[in-house]
């Protein structure tokens, strides 16, 4: 029997509601005009940045349910993660909601690692409602991964901008929006890049690899989907994953981009693009799911890359291995 | 292809795609900023030895490191060094001010961890080794100083 990477939804579970809440940066950027709602202040009021993630993750998951129309306890299931360790900002959230909770860890591909977890258990009829959720921050990534925010210190181009925002969505048996109709759950790729400043080349061959595999489980091509986006390759990446997939056979078109690249303006000095769980997750639960819904997109191939680095293994010379999840989504029937 | 092969190649693929930072522009600025702290340091201590004419040049040195450093820690406190620092890149991070805001940054950002814990630890996670080899390397030349 062939190994399974790639599942169909065919009850085809609904998006019922979505939300995204990002910092002041990220609310300046080329998505401004889709995001829920934008923070004036990057400690969204709180004491430090890590409480301010969490508050956000909270946020983002009320804000979903309310725009599903249910209650926080009509929720059965939460699945989130984040980047930081232990995940502690999707655990220390989950602590205010009665539900019960799986904490993920994909790094930057974690919602679509929800979604594609979410779809199944909601395909399998286990469970009615699924919150699925992600965060990230520009200051919490970087005190567990780079710098201190004041050290003044020079960024090399290829690195990206971590962003601060929170995006969620609420998964149902049936409903109205938009549909998650087949995901592909990918492998770990390493390809012995060992340059924490270069995530985009880390990522680049998993995105392939999933890309591929996706293609050949579905039989589709780049032109069967509206759009193909992958989470956070940033400008650098996405020309890779660009060259690897030509090498291939297949050529990207335009309908690919890459939210990392898309998120911010030429102005804001993001280097390579956005980063994080963050990225991607308030670029699908605003943007891409206003489209589905508007009917301007009819069959969005969404497929976010994560690099699984730790600082620690990083400082002991191991290269940094990379994962990519796709999920497709559907626009549904009104 | 093996793995290893793929990998090489892949590396060297990357590295030849990344872009490549300007060095011209880059060294120009560092060189500027560098200069205008070095002056800005000179001139601290031709004032200092202006105003107190019977100061041994010695002392003087002293109480213009002591301002510079205070200078860079007030400017990293109120979040104006690590501006400087990214555009001046290698002439912000030589001069002592870059040392003292390289402990100041790290005291900042752990605060919330604990006066001890935070604070105390964190501060020299990134002038740590500096400080160790400064140590290490005046030891090495003290012992070679006994013998000649």
């Amino acid at each position: 029997m062939a190994k399974i990477q790639t599942v169909k939804f065919k009850n085809r579970p609904v998006i019922i509601g979505s939300y995204s809440i990002v910092g002041p940066k990220e609310g300046q950027g080329n998505f401004k005009n889709y995001f829920d709602y934008i923070m004036q202040d990057d400690r969204f009021g709180e004491k430090t940045y890590e409480q301010a993630e969490k508050k956000m993750i909270q946020h983002a998951i009320i804000g979903a349910i309310e725009k599903a129309h249910l209650k926080t306890s009509d929720v059965d299931l939460l699945l989130a993660g984040d980047l930081l360790n232990q995940i502690i900002s999707s655990s220390y959230a989950a602590r205010d909601f009665s539900c019960a909770y799986l904490g993920l860890f994909g790094a930057c591909s974690t919602m679509a690692e929800s979604i594609a977890v979410g779809a199944s258990l909601v395909n399998g009829g286990l469970f009615n409602n699924v919150v699925c959720s992600t965060a990230s921050h520009f200051s919490t990534a970087e005190r567990q991964f780079r710098f201190p925010l004041e050290l003044g210190n020079q960024r090399p181009p290829t690195s990206q901008w971590t962003v601060t925002g929170a995006g969620s969505c609420v998964l149902a048996q049936s409903g109205k929006g938009p549909v998650v109709t087949s995901a592909t759950f990918g492998k770990v790729i390493d390809w012995g890049i060992n340059d924490v400043n270069d995530m985009g080349a880390v990522m680049a061959p998993a995105a392939m690899d999933t890309m591929l595999t996706h293609f050949r489980d579905t039989k589709t091509t780049p032109d069967d989907y509206d759009l193909i986006v992958t989470g956070d390759l940033g400008k650098l990446g996405s020309e890779i994953l660009i060259d690897l997939m030509e090498d291939q056979g297949i050529k990207l078109g335009l309908n690919y981009n890459d939210c990392g690249q898309m998120y911010f303006t030429r102005e804001q000095s993001a280097l390579s693009g956005g980063s994080g769980c963050g990225c991607c997750a308030t670029v699908l639960n605003s943007f891409i799911m206003k489209k589905l819904q508007d009917g301007k997109y009819k069959k969005v191939l969404f497929m976010p890359t994560g690099a699984l680095m730790s600082t620690t293994a990083a400082q002991q010379g191991e290269t940094i291995p990379g994962i990519c999840h796709a999920v497709v989504i559907e626009r549904g029937e009104d | 292809m093996d793995a290893k092969q793929r990998n090489e190649a892949y590396n060297q693929y990357v590295k030849a795609k990344i872009p490549k930072t300007r060095p011209w522009p880059t060294l120009f600025n560092s060189f500027l900023v560098g200069g205008i702290i070095c002056c800005l340091g000179q001139g601290i201590n031709d004032l200092i030895l202006l105003w107190f004419p019977n100061m041994a040049q010695q002392t003087a040195w002293g109480y213009t490191l002591i301002i510079l450093i205070f200078l860079a820690s007030f400017l990293t406190g109120i979040g104006v060094y690590d501006k400087i620092g990214k555009f001046a890149g290698g002439g912000s991070i030589v001069p002592i001010t870059g040392f003292s805001n390289s402990i100041t940054s790290p005291a900042l950002e752990f605060k919330h961890e604990g006066i001890i814990y935070g604070l105390c630890v964190k501060m020299f996670t990134i002038a740590g080794p500096v400080i160790v080899s400064g140590v290490v390397a005046s030891v090495l030349v003290g012992i070679i100083y006994l013998f000649i």
